[in-house]
């Protein structure tokens, strides 16, 4: 299949790591920020192509990991309200709020669907006049042009009984919070190819030259990740600091420039609170005022009260980059993915749900018994 | 192929009374199943089937099937409903001989439809040599089902005193995979969702007892046969892993998956050693007799592209690994739950 098999091929994956062991003669830590990327490196086995000297740690780039717990406890409210349909993408069903999850509230006999496009949430929102239909618009930059049409469309169509819970989460200032963070140790970044091929990466130069870090924009094929680690690689080696671009196939400078207009005439940047990470100034998307009326904040005020994650929950540490997830006391023990305690381990983007699916019982000594 | 019209009832859609007893489930089952599954013994409409069989050592299963859509690109839930429990059968190596039907029906249902898929099934049952000979029709209230649901069981002969299955496996054994992976999943999948593709993905739903048959002809020692039904081929490798409690060992490039599968599964963020097949599965032999099952295998048409995937290493764990497209080995699981669509 084009644009796939070339990408996962062994013997160029093997040139590439070849070259990477010839390059490094240092200590380097390297965070890929998609979770798309862990996904692929855990699967395929790409770090244990890497010499020791480079450890790859995984970054915040779960859009299903990192929207709040207080967000996914509005959803599961306003989705057990009389007449409300409630539209998620799939991989949203799954994640733990502070009490149950969306299928959860489902089995309970509301009316909760899952929609691959958000114009779907749209269309249904004009089929069932009588009900109300409430989309979960969460993800990156990269989800963010689909869900913005979605509210143009329906404020334009005047689709009164449809409204947005928006929880958008945006990747360069999360890039900055790791910078800040004291325990961070990370010397490069590959970023989440997907989210420049919309934004383009002129927003991350900035932060290369602050932070004296290099930034490989790079895809999600094993090939595209060894040659992205390469790159990154070389540029630590030489004392480089610089944005590349691995990702050419899909990625140009300035992104593009359609979806970020309507992401721009539908969303105004706002702060926004991080699952297991905390705030991050500036860090999301909020509907700008002349589409409040499609907010489901708005039109469903709340009635429950201050959350708190399980304790024991490492999922923080491990979207920053500071654990890895088979690190977690609980991991494969109390917390699996039919008994996830955070979200990382529910998502199919989420690190600990990778290590668990594809090296869980290698890792685990003494798993939870079978349910 | 069946000829047999099959007339419709006075009601164009199903009725409660349909399945309350008395007249109308009368003229339903007269007119839709005796007619339409129409052989000697289900025309007795005996409390039961009286059977005939030519040996004493039988293989017995039972499936419930609750597919939506009820009709999807390559086949619809009459044709999976005989193909499946009949696969089972097979599984076991014995020739699948009669079956049991069982319809849970709707209030509201189209008989026209119902009609359609009682035809499907005789079809399916005539291809492959199976008499449908005892059944059941139940109607529930609108709402509370989802147009049809069908129970099929079935009774199969045993050829041969031995029964394949994890215990025969033995070290050093070869997997051989009888065709490409995904299809049934995603052509059920793709029409449920809504989701269009310029040429749709058809089901790969087709009966595996031909392929089995072939085998025992040939005198291929069968260690082991597993359809891969629900959790696709992870699952059922890891079920026999560890079950044999030995160490399955599989390659990803053997594995094969056609384009148009591949390209859905990517979209939608499926992996498709995960995803039901309906006319697949793996044929476990030992490592000197793989040339001859593979000969054997394709010459039949549904197992045309079959081919060696893997082998059982010594290790006793009752794990399956994987080499990866890149030559990295690791652990191949089950999954917890239904795989879902990613978000981006």
């Amino acid at each position: 299949m084009k644009y796939i098999d070339e990408y996962r091929d062994a013997e160029s994956s093997r040139g590439y790591a070849e070259a990477i062991h010839k390059l490094t003669t240092r200590p380097w830590q390297i965070m890929e920020v998609c979770g798309g990327q862990t996904h692929a490196i855990v699967k395929f086995g790409i770090d244990q192509l890497l010499p020791d000297l480079i450890s790859l740690v995984h970054g915040p780039g779960c859009p299903v990991c990192v929207t709040a717990l207080e967000t996914i406890d509005r959803a599961l409210e306003i989705a057990a309200l009389p007449d409300v349909i409630f539209c998620s993408f799939g991989d949203m069903l799954r994640v733990p709020g502070s009490k149950d999850n969306l299928l959860s509230v489902k089995s309970k006999g509301h009316d909760v669907r899952i929609v691959y496009s958000p114009l779907d949430a749209v269309t249904m929102a004009e089929s069932n006049p009588n009900k109300e239909v409430v989309f979960l618009a969460v993800g990156f930059e990269t989800t963010a042009p689909a869900n913005a049409m979605a509210v143009y469309q329906a404020h334009q169509r005047g689709v009164k009984n449809f409204s947005v819970l928006v929880s958008h989460v945006l990747v360069p200032p999360a890039l900055e919070a790791i910078m800040n963070d004291r325990e961070c140790s990370v010397q490069g970044f590959l970023a989440a190819g997907h989210v420049c091929t919309v934004m383009g990466y002129r927003a991350y130069v900035p932060i290369a030259s602050r932070y004296r870090v290099p930034i490989v924009v790079t895809g999600f094929e094993p090939v595209d990740i060894l040659q992205g680690v390469y790159m990154c690689v070389r540029q630590l080696e030489e004392g480089r600091y610089e944005v590349e671009n691995q990702y050419t196939r899909s990625v140009r400078e300035t992104g593009n420039s359609a979806a970020q207009e309507i992401v721009e005439k539908v969303f105004r940047v706002d702060d926004r609170s991080w699952r297991g990470i905390g705030e991050i100034p500036g860090s999301g998307f909020t509907l700008r005022t002349a589409y409040e009326s499609l907010n489901a904040e708005l039109r469903y005020p709340s009635q429950r009260s201050a959350v708190v994650e399980p304790a024991e929950c490492i999922s923080g540490s491990v979207l920053r980059g500071v654990a890895k997830p088979h690190e977690c006391p609980a991991f494969g023990k109390n917390c699996t993915p039919e008994h996830p305690l955070g979200a990382t381990m529910v998502s199919s983007e989420g690190a600990c749900a990778a290590y668990y699916r594809y090296r869980g019982s290698e890792l685990v000594d003494d798993p939870a018994p079978a349910v | 192929m069946n000829t047999c019209p099959v007339p419709l009832s006075e009601h164009k859609t199903i009725q409660m009374a349909h399945g309350g007893g008395g007249r109308l489930m009368r003229q339903l089952i007269d007119q839709i199943f005796v007619a339409g599954f129409d052989n000697e013994i289900l025309d007795e409409q005996s409390d039961s089937a009286v059977l005939d069989l030519t040996s004493d050592r039988l293989a017995f299963t039972t499936d419930s099937y609750v597919v939506q859509p009820l009709f999807f690109p390559g086949a619809d839930i009459g044709k999976l409903a005989v193909c499946g429990t009949a696969n089972d059968l097979a599984m076991a190596g014995a020739r699948p001989v009669y079956l049991s039907a069982g319809f849970i029906l709707e209030e509201g249902l189209s008989v026209a439809l119902l009609s359609d898929v009682v035809r499907s099934m005789r079809q399916q049952a005539d291809t492959a040599g199976i008499r449908i000979v005892t059944g059941d029709t139940k109607v529930v209230d609108r709402g509370k089902g989802d147009g049809i649901f069908i129970n099929t069981s079935g009774i199969g002969v045993m050829s041969s005193q031995t029964k394949p299955g994890p215990s025969a496996i033995r070290e050093g054994d070869a997997i051989l995979l009888s065709g490409d992976l995904g299809r049934h999943g995603i052509a059920v999948m793709t029409q449920r969702d809504g989701l269009t593709f310029e040429s749709p993905v058809e089901s790969d739903c087709d009966h595996l007892w031909p392929v089995v048959h072939a085998l025992q002809e040939h005198g291929v020692t069968l260690h082991c046969l597993r359809d891969l039904t629900r959790g696709g081929l992870a699952s059922a490798l890891v079920e026999v892993a560890e079950s044999a409690r030995l160490r399955l060992h599989v390659s990803a490039r053997a594995i094969p998956v056609r384009d148009d599968v591949r390209g859905a599964c990517e979209l939608l963020g499926l992996d498709p050693y995960y995803v039901a097949n309906e006319g697949r599965m793996i044929v476990i032999v030992p490592q000197a007799e793989v040339e001859q099952a593979l000969i054997c295998m394709r010459e039949q048409t549904i197992s045309a592209q079959a081919t060696c995937i893997g082998r059982i290493d010594g290790d006793g764990d009752g794990r399956v690994t994987i080499e990866s497209e890149i030559g990295v080995k690791r652990i191949l699981d089950m999954l917890s739950g239904e795989q879902l669509p990613r978000i981006c």
